[in-house]
């Protein structure tokens, strides 16, 4: 346990003088750091049990004639979060890589280098990763030289896989438009007869340009781009961006704002826990399963038009509270809804378990190993169904789950059927949490006007824990209270690298079955 | 195995029997803005806010009126909030697909009016269309019964649903699989990315909406279009006229 007091005299004995500690914010500590010492005080806070959850970077020559890195950093114990920056002079163009040191930086700096031009020095993957091979070289999208709507040239260039070579190995190339009713991605098998060597995907597919789209753009017309970045996600992200707004213009909202989104980001999970629990069926065959999910998913579904006008619970929530309140009915409607749902997943889930031959393709079958987990920052029902008990409307409670209880279920196997029966549990945590939360909601302002101007150049970090796992977004904003940068990273996008990892020795014919096991989103990765 | 049988013959059927009895969503649905003459003063505040410039002043010599584009529109309803003469509502109307002038003039799918088979084509959406579309093979909308059905490749179907805007990097995608689907064929944007590019708009990311890639035969606007829209969408495409002969 290091609490933020004690933190900051750590760091300061460590480092003296070259590290300047800011508390920005009630659960912020920003460090600002030179950029020698990143590796240093990356692999510090790693050994202080700090995951790195998000690494980024901006623009900003236009300022002060530098680059900037941010790397968000977790104290789930004592609940804030460590943000610390490094300056990159425009003339170096490049930033020592911790990947080697912190396994879960390899993706966020790879990305780096493709949309800002920043080489990390070190790093062991020199493929592209947020842009594709047709893409022009000394071309970066989220440099503030480059326009939203530039013409970019196609060019001629090969995305080089990974090879297995020996007899009888071939490859297997799916995608990335798929057969069933899917997202597009690529996945390349490397196989022996059924068995899987070696999975390698492509990503990046569906970026539709979403986080230069909110550069310049106000806080609030921002929110229904924020909204699309992902369907079934829908909410959950805009509650992590209205939190960093509010975060950035000191607003405080009130508990009926905040138990609405609580209420609604727990529909949001049901409809998506009930659907996949339903899902993962389709993936070995099960119809009675398949069916009864989604009878009941729909049922949800058509509850949340009822009660929100939307079937996506879209259009509910804004900077500074939500445009929706809950009626007296509505509030019954839902219990009432809920009541019976839990009945009728009760017996699906029950007849799920009994049946030998659902049973027989989900046990130990795709194990995520707890090491791997750890390394790479799993999240979602993939972590806590691989021994990690981190859920962050306990560790870094927002909303209203901080005057709620709830347990946090918690598996050790690692396999398909650990993933099946924690989101069975968290069913009904969820429905237990809207409970809680409906028979006790005070009356209160819906919205507000954001509260005091955001200074230029201030940054904040909004956080949720949607179905798939923790959504963290970093807003910085600008002049004339614009969005200057905007990054969202997903839970598909720390959950992704890792499902072609666990893949390798077990069939194709389970890849499906793993893959919706994981249900990862692909537009949330891309953006 | 009994307890399969039983818990379904429990459950009953819960299949929809759209589009005979079509539904009206209830109070409070976030539908196409429905603008009302009378109360308007033309201040042009909801044309201002709207995210994808969906609403535009049309003049005439006799009169001025605004109109919303469902083809744009993503029922934010910000145009509604900012009016401060309260002259838009939100209306419950959902039945919006549209034939192109390709459809009218040829309408060649009437070979393939009572069995057509589908290609979903995710073009970069947000996965919320697709959503609604895994929906309708489901128990609640079962399209079948309708003779559509989804199948796995674009060799074996009659109609390309295209969701999202054509990003770049599915743009060689999109060509491909159309280049693939045998013709007679028809194309359905499906949502409001697919139809004008929506929110995604054009940029050096997306190409602003699947008609400036491919030749789009049918639009079928909302953001995402709730289930019965896209069975809508479907019947008209397939030249069979609403309420009559399903």
């Amino acid at each position: 346990m290091i609490r933020q007091g004690r933190l900051i005299t750590l760091i300061s004995n460590l480092f003296e003088e070259r590290v300047i500690i800011t508390k920005a914010y009630e659960d912020e500590l920003h460090l600002e750091i030179s950029k020698d010492e990143t590796l240093i005080v990356a692999v510090t806070l790693r050994d202080w049990g700090f995951p790195l959850i998000q690494l980024t970077a901006t623009d900003e020559r236009g300022i002060n004639g530098q680059f900037r890195l941010f790397y968000t950093f977790a104290n789930d114990e004592e609940k804030f979060l460590i943000v610390v920056s490094v300056c990159v002079a425009e003339g170096e163009q490049s930033f020592p890589s911790i990947m080697n040191e912190v396994p879960a930086a390899h993706w966020y700096e790879r990305e780096v280098r493709d949309l800002f031009g920043l080489d990390p020095i070190g790093h062991l993957d020199k493929r592209s990763l947020a842009v594709h091979e047709d893409w022009p070289e000394g071309l970066y999208p989220l440099r503030k030289d480059f326009r939203l709507d530039s013409e970019v040239p196609r060019t001629s260039g090969q995305f080089l896989y990974d090879r297995v070579e020996g007899e009888g190995v071939i490859q297997v190339p799916v995608g990335p438009i798929h057969a069933g009713i899917i997202e597009p991605g690529h996945f390349r098998f490397s196989v022996v007869g059924d068995t899987v060597l070696n999975l390698e995907a492509r990503f990046f597919y569906t970026n539709r340009g979403i986080e230069k789209l909110a550069e310049g753009k106000t806080p609030l017309a921002t929110l229904p781009i924020v909204e699309r970045i992902c369907g079934a996600c829908s909410f959950s992200h805009t509650t992590a961006y209205c939190q960093a707004i509010e975060k950035l213009s000191g607003t405080e909202v009130s508990t009926r704002v905040k138990d609405i989104r609580t209420v609604v980001l727990e529909l949001e999970r049901l409809y998506n826990h009930v659907g996949d629990v339903g899902n993962i069926c389709a993936g070995i065959g099960f119809a009675f399963g398949t069916m009864q999910g989604a009878r009941l998913r729909e049922e949800l579904m058509q509850l949340n038009e009822k009660v929100f006008g939307s079937r996506f619970l879209r259009g509910i929530n804004t900077p500074g509270g939500v445009r929706r309140d809950i009626s007296i009915s509505n509030i019954n409607l839902i219990l009432v809804t809920l009541e019976k749902l839990e009945q009728e997943f009760k017996e699906m889930v029950e007849i799920m378990l009994d049946t030998n031959s659902y049973m027989d393709r989900v046990q130990t079958t795709g194990i995520l190993w707890n090491r791997t987990a750890r390394d790479l920052h799993a999240v979602g029902p993939v972590a806590r169904a691989a021994g990690i008990d981190r859920d962050l409307r306990r560790d870094h409670p927002y909303a209203s789950y901080d005057r709620v209880s709830f347990k946090v279920p918690v598996y050790e196997q690692g396999d398909v059927l650990a993933r099946v029966k924690l989101r069975i549990d968290e069913t009904y945590e969820s429905i237990n949490i809207i409970r809680q939360i409906l028979v006790s909601m005070p009356m209160g302002e819906l919205t507000q006007q954001l509260g005091t101007e955001m200074i230029p150049y201030n940054y904040a970090v909004g956080m949720t824990e949607s179905a798939r796992g923790e959504n963290v977004h970093f807003i910085m904003i600008g002049k004339d209270q614009t969005i200057y940068r905007y990054m969202v990273r997903s839970a598909s996008y720390v959950n992704w690298p890792i499902m072609p990892l666990i893949v390798s020795e077990d069939i194709i014919p389970d890849f499906p079955l793993i893959n919706k096991s994981f249900e990862l989103c692909y537009s949330c990765l891309d953006r | 195995m009994l307890r399969i049988f039983s818990k379904s013959l429990k459950t009953g059927i819960v299949t929809t029997d759209y589009p005979k009895n079509p539904t009206v969503p209830a109070s409070g649905f976030q539908g196409l803005p429905e603008w009302q003459e009378q109360s308007c003063d033309l201040c042009g505040q909801c044309a201002h806010v709207c995210p994808t410039r969906a609403i535009k002043l049309q003049k005439s010599k006799s009169e001025s009126f605004w109109t919303v584009d469902p083809k744009r529109c993503i029922f934010c309803g910000y145009c509604v909030d900012v009016c401060k003469q309260h002259a838009l509502i939100q209306g419950v109307k959902y039945e919006l697909a549209e034939l192109t002038e390709s459809v009218v003039r040829a309408p060649h799918v009437t070979a393939f009016k009572h069995s057509v088979h589908i290609r979903h084509l995710d073009s970069g959406s947000c996965n919320a269309c697709d959503w609604e579309m895994t929906t309708l093979t489901g128990p609640v909308y079962d399209i079948q019964r309708l003779g559509f059905d989804f199948v796995p490749s674009p060799r074996h179907a009659d109609v390309l649903m295209v969701t999202g805007p054509v990003t770049r990097n599915l743009e060689i995608a999109v060509h491909k699989t159309f280049a693939a689907t045998p013709a007679p064929k028809l194309v359905l944007a499906v949502g409001t990315c697919a139809c004008s590019g929506g929110i995604c708009g054009k940029s050096y990311a997306s190409s602003g909406g699947v008609n400036t890639i491919i030749p789009v035969d049918v639009f079928i606007p909302g953001c995402p279009p709730r289930p019965q829209a896209l069975i809508q969408g479907l019947l008209k495409a397939a030249g069979r006229a609403l309420n009559t002969n399903v």
